[in-house]
């Protein structure tokens, strides 16, 4: 394990775990709530913070965290107010997030689209000590909300009107989702890169549903499957020399096909187990012919 | 319509010329409705006629242009106490993109018993309370994507009772539910009923849950056209969209109302 004596290897590797952890955590309430793209927007904002990072001197990621939280926020209010044009309100969004990430980028002082970079597909050089710092407040928060909050965030993502009459702030944990998600994206970016993100926050869960029948099993396995590809990706990355956001992309969407490969036939043999441990099952309607009904239950 | 002894008896549910529109349309046109502790009242009427509005009404889900509304004889805006109320939305399929089981989604119902989320043993008792009381203790760690029309519906009722709810909104607990379901239902029903939970529920017709009625509230139009005993439709005449009106057999002195259910008297 030479790839543990250089400290940028361990920044990179550490930031990697915490990524693991943390996109498939908030991920799997984006994708209860169908709103799977989220990241994907937010990663867009968060290119203005980076370019502004750039421009003003500060930290890259404490501004894109401020940036995205900003972008998220309002992406927010947009699904509460902006029913009709919600979309084109949200394409100005995006798009304008990326646009004045590439604005700043170049406004800055000895700055080009090749800063940009390391940010949009993630780098493990760069990981620099500070950006550790960060990231560790960062996840902490993302798991914190995850964990602490995992009822009512179910809650609120499975049935939103049944949840507001159970009087939980419906609005205050939509927004709480949204800031969370931002947060995780700035998590990311270093190791991923802000236009891949969006990936290991929904196929790690997509995958764990091909296995889970529980919402809190599937989180399980979407973790362990995040934490799986980021640290394999970031490993491969070292040894094979290629970009660790598209090595860990690629690793996950593997892992997604291998285990729906894998589902079909473990299905079967579940819903076999089932079905002789309840032979008869509800009670039929009917009367059903005596010789129909052996055909039936063997079929059902 | 009268509403004998509104303020005196202190009722569960109170509206009081409620009026509501869905866009530039006016769907709720003045509505006024009372419900006391311990009463199973069934809201009837046609597609269209607001019932379900009603209800959305009364558990904010709906805004209101005009009118009052209060639960346990307190304006609905300042009301806070939602762990006396169970909800039970009008739903077929499952909601949410990630799976779930039985147990978690009944578990949801329990949040407003608890502090910030945080279950007790008492809390995980009152759950699989729940699920025997609707008959589905066996199903717990089932997948509710895996479920019939009909057993959903039974995660949702027990998810409303998970709370221990005093008063039970229901809105159209039957559509889609197969007969051997509707027959747990109706018994589940009956034992809440029986235990002194107060039951608003929307319904098309009042099938197996005929007799638990006490009063039907018929709206049509967004006005209550009839506020009184069930009637007491049968075979044909229990479907909606028969709107024609003939003499029956047990009419109680008042005239036949036409409504999009039949004959009412």
């Amino acid at each position: 394990m030479e790839l543990l004596d250089y400290a940028f290897m361990q920044r990179a590797l550490l930031a990697a775990v915490l990524v693991g952890v943390t996109a498939p955590a908030v991920g799997i309430h984006l994708v209860q709530r169908r709103q799977a793209l989220m990241g994907d927007g937010i990663g867009h904002v968060a290119m203005t913070g980076v370019g502004l990072g750039f421009l003003l001197g500060a930290s890259p990621v404490w501004m894109a965290t401020l940036l995205s939280v900003v972008g998220a926020v309002l992406m927010e209010l947009i699904r509460w107010y902006g029913r009709t044009r919600g979309d084109i309100a949200l394409a100005m969004l995006f798009y304008g997030g990326m646009a004045g990430g590439v604005m700043f980028i170049n406004l800055a002082p000895g700055g080009s689209n090749a800063n940009l970079t390391s940010y949009l597909f993630g780098s493990l050089s760069t990981v620099a000590p500070s950006d550790v710092t960060a990231i560790c407040l960062l996840a902490a928060f993302v798991v914190l909300v995850t964990l602490g909050l995992h009822r009512q965030l179910f809650a609120v993502g499975q049935d939103e009107e049944f949840a507001r009459v159970t009087g939980l702030p419906v609005r205050a944990l939509n927004l709480l989702t949204a800031v969370t998600a931002a947060v995780t994206v700035t998590v990311a970016m270093r190791v991923v890169g802000l236009l891949l993100v969006s990936a290991l926050m929904v196929v790690p869960v997509a995958a764990a549903q091909q296995l889970g029948r529980s919402f809190a099993a599937t989180l399980a396995i979407s973790v362990a499957i995040g934490v799986g590809v980021t640290l394999g990706g970031t490993v491969t990355s070292y040894y094979q020399d290629v970009p660790p956001g598209a090595t860990i992309v690629l690793l996950t969407i593997a892992a997604f096909i291998a285990l729906t490969a894998l589902a079909a036939p473990l299905a079967r043999r579940r819903a076999r187990a089932l079905a002789a441990a309840r032979p008869d099952g509800d009670p039929p309607e009917c009367a059903i012919p005596a010789t129909r009904a052996a055909d039936g239950a063997a079929g059902a | 319509m009268d509403n004998p002894g509104t303020a005196a008896e202190g009722p569960v549910v109170a509206l009081r010329g409620v009026r509501a529109d869905l866009g530039p349309r006016p769907v709720l046109r003045g509505i006024d409705l009372t419900v006391r502790r311990g009463e199973v009242v069934a809201l009837l009427g046609a597609n269209g006629s607001g019932k379900s509005t009603t209800v959305r009404a009364v558990i904010g889900q709906v805004p209101v242009t005009a009118g009052e509304i209060e639960l346990f004889g307190t304006p609905r805006r300042a009301f806070r106490d939602w762990a006396r109320v169970g909800y039970v939305p009008q739903r077929t399929t499952a909601a949410g993109g990630v799976t779930a089981t039985v147990t978690e989604t009944v578990a949801s119902g329990r949040l407003s018993r608890t502090r910030f989320g945080l279950f007790r043993k008492a809390d995980h008792a009152a759950v699989r309370r729940a699920l025997d009381l609707v008959g589905m203790a066996d199903r717990a760690k089932d997948s509710v994507h895996a479920l019939s029309g009909g057993q959903h519906q039974r995660v949702l009722i027990a998810r409303a009772l998970a709370a221990e709810p005093e008063l039970l909104i229901m809105d159209e607990p039957m559509a889609g539910v197969d007969l051997a379901s509707q027959r747990v239902l109706a018994r589940t029903l009956e034992e809440q009923v029986a235990a002194g939970t107060t039951v608003l529920v929307v319904l098309h017709e009042l099938g197996a849950l005929e007799p638990l009625i006490d009063r039907a509230v018929v709206l049509r139009d967004g006005r209550v056209v009839h506020d009184g005993p069930p009637p007491k439709a049968v075979g044909q005449h229990a479907q909606p969209g028969h709107d024609h009106v003939h003499p029956h057999d047990d009419a109680a002195g008042a005239g036949p109302i036409r409504t999009g259910l039949g004959l009412l008297s």
